[in-house]
């Protein structure tokens, strides 16, 4: 079971994540992207952006630096062998572009039990670096019980 | 600046399909580009060992391969403002076949004074819905 104390925990701002260009190629291409903007640097600036723009969910790359540290974290005793990805959501303020330098700060949202599983949302900011909000990833895990 | 009229758009209309095969080179590349190595998405004897039929793909994949549909209809992954999913079931992926998910998108809200179209997605593999309450906003 995880440790329902830690329901509005908040844990330390990530090191600066910097997006690369061919990172966003690469990323676009595993899924299944064929839109110019996240491939081509002049369709991306011809649509007003500086650069190549990351598909909608590759904030999950900030994301999970974050996660990790949740995960790791002794105090709340997930195992990760029994975790299933239950919903995810991305709410971008403006679209993540390459050269973009993210960070990020998670809060435990809620802790819930349903049965012998337990329920964990988190709520990951992340921001550029000037510290505006660019997108904030709402992910909620499901623990396993034991048998 | 889009090309869609959303004066000219009804809740309900279809704005496009495609049919993605998730092979298994398509999750060691969704992997290395994610930074997700969990062996269960590549390994079969470690999936079989927690307790899976065989290796499945990351959900994260199939999220982000179903909102293709939203931002092809739009022409420009910028415009996704807001997506959010439910993972309802596992896309189990054979060696040789792979296995391929169908999605379906259709106009679900239109907000006039936002300028927002809510896309409603349905993802299918071998006749089972995948993701569940697969909403993208996109802004025009």
């Amino acid at each position: 079971m995880v440790n329902p104390n830690v329901q509005g925990k908040k844990y330390p701002e990530t090191a600066p994540y910097l997006v690369g260009r061919e990172k966003i190629r690469e990323f676009a291409h595993a899924v299944f992207s064929t839109n110019p903007i996240n491939h081509d640097l002049f369709a991306a600036q011809a649509a007003g952006y500086p650069d190549v723009v990351a598909p909608p969910t590759f904030a999950v790359l900030i994301q999970e630096r974050s996660l990790n540290a949740v995960l790791s974290d002794p105090e709340a005793d997930i195992d990760f062998s029994r975790v299933v990805h239950g919903d995810q959501r991305f709410v971008h303020v403006r679209p993540i572009v390459a050269w973009d330098e993210l960070t990020s700060i998670l809060e435990v949202d809620s802790v819930k039990s349903l049965g012998a599983h337990s329920m964990i949302t988190f709520k990951t900011e992340i921001f550029d670096r000037n510290k505006i909000l660019v997108c904030t990833a709402i992910s909620t895990l499901v623990v396993r019980g034991g048998e | 600046m889009t090309h869609i009229d959303i004066l000219a758009l009804e809740v309900g209309q279809e704005i496009g399909s495609e049919s993605f095969t998730f092979t298994r080179d398509s999750l060691v590349r969704y992997a290395g580009a994610s930074g997700d190595f969990n062996p269960i998405h590549y390994r079969d004897d470690f999936a079989k060992s927690v307790g899976l039929d065989g290796v499945l793909a990351h959900g994260m994949l199939t999220m982000g391969a179903a909102v293709q549909v939203a931002v092809n209809w739009v022409g420009d992954a910028g415009k996704v403002i807001d997506y959010g999913v439910r993972f309802t079931k596992p896309v189990f992926v054979a060696p040789n076949e792979g296995s391929l998910v169908t999605v379906l998108g259709k106009i679900g809200a239109i907000d006039l004074e936002a300028k927002t179209v809510r896309i409603d997605l349905t993802a299918v593999s071998n006749e089972l819905a995948v993701l569940g309450k697969a909403q993208a906003v996109v802004k025009l």
